[in-house]
Parts: structure tokens; sequence; C-alpha cells
């Protein structure tokens, strides 16, 4: 390949772009909510704001808005907005407290996140993050979610993946669920009291632009198909991320990266798209149809031990191989850390020892994460309270009991850092226009740790969004909203239906369903765990053909005007093929390894990551240059003030 | 990862165009159905079949396929989510059928469920339920901090087992008079077992049981067949424990 792949684009000003406030890092945030202006109680129900997505940091934005006063128009695709994807997470939410006397301060959470993340994360958002994250339990207790508790009555906490302080709350194994049913009750509560509209079975397809702000949305409805405009003074996306680009992940089968690749589109940068984390302990691939991985949560690292038998292909039960015979490899090469290091690192040492010829039959493609000790040690009781519903599903989908046999993992993709660039105040470069939760890409840098995505979407969404959305509106006051019967409203729609019409009419022979296999097998295999030129050219190349055959040979049956899920899916995996196109190229175009971005080209003579801060200490902020151009490098500089980046180490 | 042989199967399922459509059963051959697939992954591959056929796909729903979301849920052979117990569909893996068993599948019936197409159903009037009062009205801002009230672990734990609700209605279509006591009862205790529910505990059920009867949910008549059809195992004593609040909250004039 010869062409050009990207345009070098400008620098983006941390003052003017990425809306960094001075001062010192532990006064910024203070700082900015002492100035940043406000909106007075009778304006805000002047104004509407839209929020797509029903997940923490959807719900959460659209209580906290409501409640301040603003109209909202929540959007979700599901029948009903509890059922968003932050449903299913497991381990817990972090929070620093230190109620458990250890040694927990905001501070240590703060470099904790930013040396987890591998130094590629904006120090002032991260500080904000931590400096939020207590208030987010008091609030979620105040609400009636029911966290872990001790025999005295209060909350109990446990560890995850790379910190070494026990600041994770949790409910069993269900952590999610109960965070975001306590957000939905919210949701609820200002939907009874008229402050929010819901819009269940709504598709996002496009984002209008009037004057280059965000006003508006267009919808499908799913249940009709019929096309909807509608107009807000701001908009909010909260869509998730874009894991599903894999095909198998741990995501939900319909999250999807639409909304987010639409505003790409219309000129939102996108930050990062390499960063895509893969978790350690997901359940094996077992047969070529499966649907999805499913997650074994991290916490389960806590108390069990990874392992594979000294002795290659042993083909004897685990429960008959003595311990000297069996490898517990993370606690041999990180003994600090052992069982809990972060993500990136457990997931790349499991890959190695499986590339190496250790993996368990029949795939050779698992490790044994074995509780089987901590039961002996703590009895069943206190297991089965920690880890039981997750014991349960184990059984459920592998007919195995992880209470007789260690379990069996192998890593799949679970979380994108990368997502769309925001600025301090999580706008887009859309002005109007605001990701949060997942789908921005601004705190977990190159990786995330455990426990810390449920704490970044309901901060961003109970406690940063409705503060910085105000510096957007004060500006705006006496606007009124805007026509959804103007040019650009009925333009976008427009486009938004030759696309479908497009996709309808191709009458091909392959189901989209096969196209999103084939593109999560380039991606799992050339721009998964580890990455090189050479297989990232070949992914490239690869991805662009697939693009071309799509657009010849789908096969979408069924018509626009009623529930089409083929559609559904046809459309999604269109904007999954381009969006992996842009992952490919940010990898290649990264050469250091930093997280989850493992460059085999660049590896310390151990195998560890090489990090290359003088060239690539920047978020790389990508912009659209039309169909078919080359996309455009922006670079946001990462400048650490308040710490200085280290080699990462878990040893 | 059992070394069951593959099964070969019939299925009948129920086949519906839209709201208005009076619907029916129709047949379907599959072969080779491998006992690791999971009972969606199943219908997965028939789709994909009838697809490259030029047919219309069996329209249902599913999302997470943890088991978490609550979105996926229909009947299979009688039985909501099917026979395994405290199991989803989407949960449900086809090592549990038989080689050569026929297998009938329909949506959830209720007539607070309407079906919009094939096994996708109209579940809305849940969140109606919920709506009127389903949570605790505290703004966020500044809380006390969180171990201010100390929660006995007991309760703590018995609310969560209510809390720990999927919203799949499988109690709604299990239930012959297609109540919703069990679904609405699991949040009226939840909230009511911990000390931050109980300002609000009376409005609470007086407005929520009003509201799932304007609903066009059933009553309940301690079927139990709720709490056996139940993929959370949400425990019937609940609905007594709703029973009880209301009549505290009528005794202290609500």
């Amino acid at each position: 390949m010869t062409e050009k792949l990207w345009i070098e684009g400008r620098t983006l000003d941390l003052k003017e772009d990425s809306r960094i406030p001075d001062g010192p890092i532990e006064e910024k945030w203070t700082r900015y909510k002492n100035t940043v202006p406000l909106v007075s109680p009778a304006n805000k129900r002047r104004f509407t704001i839209i929020v797509v997505g029903s997940g923490l940091a959807g719900a959460s934005a659209s209580a906290s808005l409501a409640q301040l006063g603003y109209n909202v128009l929540l959007f979700t695709y599901h029948d009903s907005p509890r059922r968003a994807h932050s449903i299913a997470a497991q381990g817990g939410i972090n929070a620093a407290k230190n109620y458990q006397n250890d040694g927990d301060s905001v501070w240590r959470l703060f470099y904790d996140t930013m040396k987890g993340g591998d130094f590629r994360a904006r120090e002032a958002n991260v500080y904000r993050l931590a400096e939020i994250s207590p208030q987010i339990i008091d609030y979620s207790v105040a609400i009636g979610v029911p966290f872990a508790r001790e025999y005295g009555g209060l909350l109990a906490n446990r560890s995850f993946g790379g910190v070494l302080v026990q600041r994770t709350f949790y409910a069993r194994g269900q952590t999610g669920q109960q965070l975001l049913l306590g957000a939905i009750s919210q949701v609820l509560r200002w939907w009874n009291e008229g402050r929010i509209k819901i819009f269940p079975r709504h598709e996002i397809l496009d984002v209008v632009l009037i004057d280059g702000h965000a006003k508006g949305i267009i919808a499908r409805d799913l249940i009709t198909g019929e096309l909807k405009r509608y107009a807000g003074h701001a908009v909010v996306l909260a869509t998730g991320g874009y894991g599903n680009a894999y095909f198998l992940s741990t995501n939900a089968v319909n999250s999807n990266a639409t909304a987010i690749w639409r505003a790409y589109k219309r000129g939102a940068y996108f930050g990062n798209p390499c960063f895509v984390q893969v978790h350690p302990t997901a359940l094996p691939e077992t047969h070529e149809y499966q649907s999805k991985r499913t997650l074994m949560s991290e916490s389960l690292r806590n108390d069990g031990r990874v392992w594979v038998p000294r002795k290659k292909g042993d083909t004897r039960h685990p429960n008959e191989i003595p311990h000297e015979e069996r490898w517990y490899f993370l606690e041999e090469w990180y003994p600090a850390y052992g069982n809990l290091v972060p993500r990136d690192v457990a997931s790349r040492a499991i890959k190695k020892v499986c590339d190496m010829g250790y993996g368990l039959p029949p795939t050779g493609r698992a490790v044994y994460l074995d509780l089987l000790d901590a039961i002996k040690e703590q009895g069943r009781e206190r297991i089965e309270a920690k880890y039981g519903n997750l014991f349960e599903m184990y059984e459920k989908i592998t007919g195995e009991s992880p209470w007789e046999v260690p379990m069996k993992i192998y890593p799949a993709v679970h979380y994108t850092m990368g997502g769309l660039w925001v600025s301090y105040e999580l706008q887009t470069s859309i002005p109007g226009l605001y990701a949060i939760g997942e789908a921005n890409f601004s705190d977990h840098g190159a990786n995330r740790l455990g426990a810390s995505a449920l704490m970044q979407g309901l901060a961003d969404g109970y406690y940063i969004l409705p503060y910085t959305i105000g510096a957007y509106l004060a500006n705006r006051l006496g606007e009124k909203l805007p026509d959804t019967e103007s040019e650009e409203f009925k333009k976008t729609e427009q486009e938004v239906k030759e696309r479908i019409e497009k996709l309808l009419s191709i009458n091909g022979n392959t189901p989209p369903d096969e196209f999103h296999m084939k593109l999560g097998h380039i991606l799992w295999d050339k721009v998964g765990l580890s990455r090189s030129k050479e297989s990232l050219l070949q992914a490239l190349q690869e991805i662009r053909e697939l693009k071309q055959e799509f657009w010849k040979d789908v096969k979408v049956v069924g018509d626009a005007n009623t529930i089409n899920q083929e559609l559904e899916k046809a459309g999604r995996i269109a904007d999954f093929i381009e969006l992996g196109e842009l992952i490919t190229i940010d990898a290649l175009h990264r050469e250091e390894s930093c997280g989850a971005h493992f460059r085999e080209e660049y590896q310390t003579e151990e195998g560890e990551p090489l990090r290359r801060d003088d060239e690539f200490a920047y978020v790389a902020a990508w912009e659209y240059n039309g169909e078919g151009n080359p996309p455009i490098l922006n670079k946001e500089p990462l400048k650490f003030e308040a710490i200085k980046p280290t080699v990462r180490s878990y040893k | 990862m059992s070394e069951k042989k593959n099964l070969r199967l019939t299925l009948k399922v129920w086949r519906q165009d839209g709201p208005q459509d009076q619907g029916r059963f129709e047949t379907y051959e599959l072969d080779n159905v491998n006992p690791d697939w999971s009972f969606l992954e199943m219908l997965d591959i028939l789709n994909m079949k009838l697809v490259r056929d030029g047919k219309e796909p069996i329209a249902f729903e599913s999302d997470c396929r943890e088991g978490i979301c609550g979105t996926c849920g229909f009947v299979v052979n009688g039985r909501a989510h099917g026979h395994l117990h405290k199991t989803t569909v989407c949960q449900l893996h086809m090592r549990h059928f038989k080689d050569g068993e026929t297998i009938v599948i329909e949506p959830f019936r209720a007539t607070a469920f309407p079906v919009l197409k094939d096994l996708i159903i109209d579940r809305t009037a849940m969140d109606f339920i919920l709506k009127r009062g389903g949570y605790i009205s505290v703004n966020v801002g500044s809380p006390p901090d969180a171990n201010t009230i100390p929660v006995p672990k007991h309760n703590a734990d018995k609310a969560f087992d209510f809390a720990t609700c999927i919203g799949c209605g499988a109690c709604v279509a299990a239930c012959p008079n297609a109540s919703a006591a069990l679904f609405t009862s699991a949040k009226i205790t939840h909230l009511a077992l911990l000390p931050h529910g109980h300002p609000e505990r009376e409005k609470r059920v007086a407005e929520m049981l009003t509201a799932m009867e304007e609903q066009g949910f059933g009553g309940c008549s301690n079927t139990y067949a709720c709490e056996v059809e139940c993929p959370k195992g949400i425990s019937i004593t609940g609905i007594a424990k709703a029973n009880l609040e209301y009549w505290r909250a009528k005794l202290k004039g609500h």
C-alpha cells in the first residue's frame, strides 16, 4: 500500500479546544464550577436536551438534567430504558472512600487510573473523576442501591486488578444492574413528573447540524419503521462503546456504534479508536456460531488462581494435577500483583502461554481460573456470597460446576477506551454535541482498570455534564427550539432514507451477520491483542474488500415499514466496517506499545510493552475528511503536570 | 464442551406479522443442532437459513444474552423461558433437549403484553407500574455519607434478593390471571426493606398497586406459578410483604 493512509492535521490547544481549567490539579474542577455560567431555573425550563442511550451515563444525565429543570427527551433502542448494557456489569464500582483504612485517597485513585491507563489519559479529567467518586456512592445508597454490607451494617469493599487497596463497592456480581436500576428509577421519577419523555424502540440514525451546531436527530421508530425528526438545544450521546465491531465481544448483541459513527461523519473527532480492551476472563469460544462471549467478573481474580499444566498437552483431569505440576504463570511473572495485574497485562500473558502451546485442550485457547483452593480455605458459604451468581452462570453455559472443576477462561473484547473526542466539558468538536460514558474517549487512557466504567458513566451523567452543558446553554437564552421542517432536518432525513433504501435494494446473497463475523475475524486476528505493521496493513486491505463486498452482496429481507431486525443489523454492520478501518489506521499510526495497544515491533527484551512518550504522548483526534479520503490526524498533547509518567511495572 | 451428538429438531414457532394479524404456528426442521448452542443461537442459525432462502426470519428479542437485561423471553413447550429452573431463555442450552424432539415456541401471552411481531411483545405496561413510585425521591447533590445510616446485613441481602428482578415478564406469562404481582411486589419489598425507602413507603404501595390494575394486569390468586418460572428466583413472600405494606398504608390513612 503506497497511498497515504492519513493526513497530518493540527495540534489542539489545551485551553481553546480541550478547555482544561487553570490551576493546580486539585483545584481545577472547583474553579470550573465556581466560574461556569449558570442558567436560571426559569430559563432551564425553556431548554430541551436530547439524550441518546439509557445506560448509566444516559440515565444519570437524564435524571440529573431533569432535576435541574431542563426538558429531556431520552431515546433508547430497547423496549425499556432499564435494559441498556450497563446492566451486565458484574464486579463493582470504585470510589476513594477509604472506608477500609488501607491508605486510599483521591490522589491514589487518580494515580492508579492514570497508571492503569498507561499514561495516555488527560490528567485533569482523571483527577476530577477520582474527586467525584465518593459522591456517587453516597447518592446511589440514598436512592436504594443494595450494596454489599458488613455485619455491622456498613458498606463492604473488595479489590480489583491493578490496585493495592480495597475501594470497590459491589452488589454481589450484579453491581451494574443495581446501579442502572437505581439511575433508571430516577428517570422514571422525572418521567412521572413530566420532565423526561422516553422514546423506547427508537434508533438514532443521524445527528442534525444547523450552522455547525448539533440541533437534533433523525430516529427510526423500530416498530413502524417511520423516520422521525427531533429537535433539541443540545444533543448528548451516551450510546456506549464499539466493541461489537469485533463481532464476538462481551457486549450485548445489539450494542452498536452507529450514533457515534454518524457524529464522526458529521465532523466530531474520534479519539484513540485503537484502544480496545480485551478482558482476560471470559468464557472460551466453543463453537463457530457463538453469538457472544460471556464475561466472568474480574473480581474472581481476588480469590481465583490462573494456571495451566506445566506439561504441554497434559490430558489429565485438572483436579488430578498436583500443585507442583501447575504453572501459576501470573503469580510467577508478576509477584507483587499476582493474579490481580491489570486486564491488558493478564490478557497478554494468557495469550502468550497459549501461543507457547500450554493452552487447554481441545482448542488450545483456554486456561484455568481456579477457585477450588479458595473454597477449601474460606468455605463454600463465603465464596457463594461473593460469587454465587457467577458460578451459576458458568454452569448454565458450560454444563460444568466451578464448585468441582476449575473454570476455563480466555480473553475477549470487552470495552473501548477510545470514543468520540471530548473537551474537559465533555463536548465533542461539534458545538452542542456531547458524549458521555463509554461513548467518549476521555478517562481511561490506553487501558481501563476494573470497576472504573460504572464510576465514569455515573460521574459524567450525575455530576459533570449537568454543570458543563450550562456553559453552552447560558449563551443561548431565548433561542427557540429549532424547526424540524427546516432544510437541514429534511436533508438529513432524506440522506438516512436513501441509505436505508440502498441497503434494501442490493438484494445479494449474504446475510448481514456473515459480514459481521468476517469483520470480527479480521479485527480479532490482526487488530487484536497484539498488532504489527504487517498484520495491520493486511487487515486494512481485507476490511476495504469486505466493505465493497458488503455493498454489492448483502441480503436484507423484508421492508422498511415494520419491525425489521435484519435491516437494523445491516445498518450497524456497515458502520462497524468503516469504523474497523479507522481502528486499524489508528493502530498503524501509533508506533509504540501502550496499555491495550501492543505493537509487536515495540517491546522490551522481556516482552513488556515499550511506550514512546517522546513521540506519542498525545491523543489522536481523528477527523473525517470525506468519503474515500484519508482521515485527518489532529493531536491533543498530553501534558503531565501533577504526575510523571513512569514505566508501568506490576512486578 | 459436552460430547453429546448433534440433535435433529422440529420447531413449531408462532408467526404473527403485526398486532392486528391473527397469527399461526409454522413448522421448521433443523438438523445438526450442536448441544453447546444456546437456544437463541439455535434460532440465529435457523434465521440465517431463512434469510438465505429469501424468507423473513423469526422476530425475537434479546440483548445481553447473559440473563440479566430481561430483553429475551418467550414460551418454550408451555413454560416461560423453557423448563430449566431459574434460567432465561438466552441461558438455556440445547444440551437440555432430546434428539428428535418437537419444540413449541410462542410469545408470552397477557392482555397487558400485546404481540408486536412473532415472538416480540410490548411490555411497556411494566414501566408504567414502576413510574408510579418505584423510586426514592432524593435529588442528586450532596446526600449524607453512604455510611451514615447502617443497614443490617440481613436486610440489605434480602433487599437485593428482590431488587434483582430483571423485568422480563415471565411471572406475568406464567400466571393464569396474567398478574404482575410478583414484579410489582419485588420493587415494593426491595425499597421497604431499606431505611432509605421508608419516607415514601405508604404512598408507594398504594400508587403502584393501583397502577398495576390500571395497566390491565390481573390480581394474585396464590397459584405460585410466578415463583416457579422467575429466572431470578424471586420469592412469592414478596407478594405477602407487599400486601402487608398495603394494609399498613391503609391503616395510616393512605
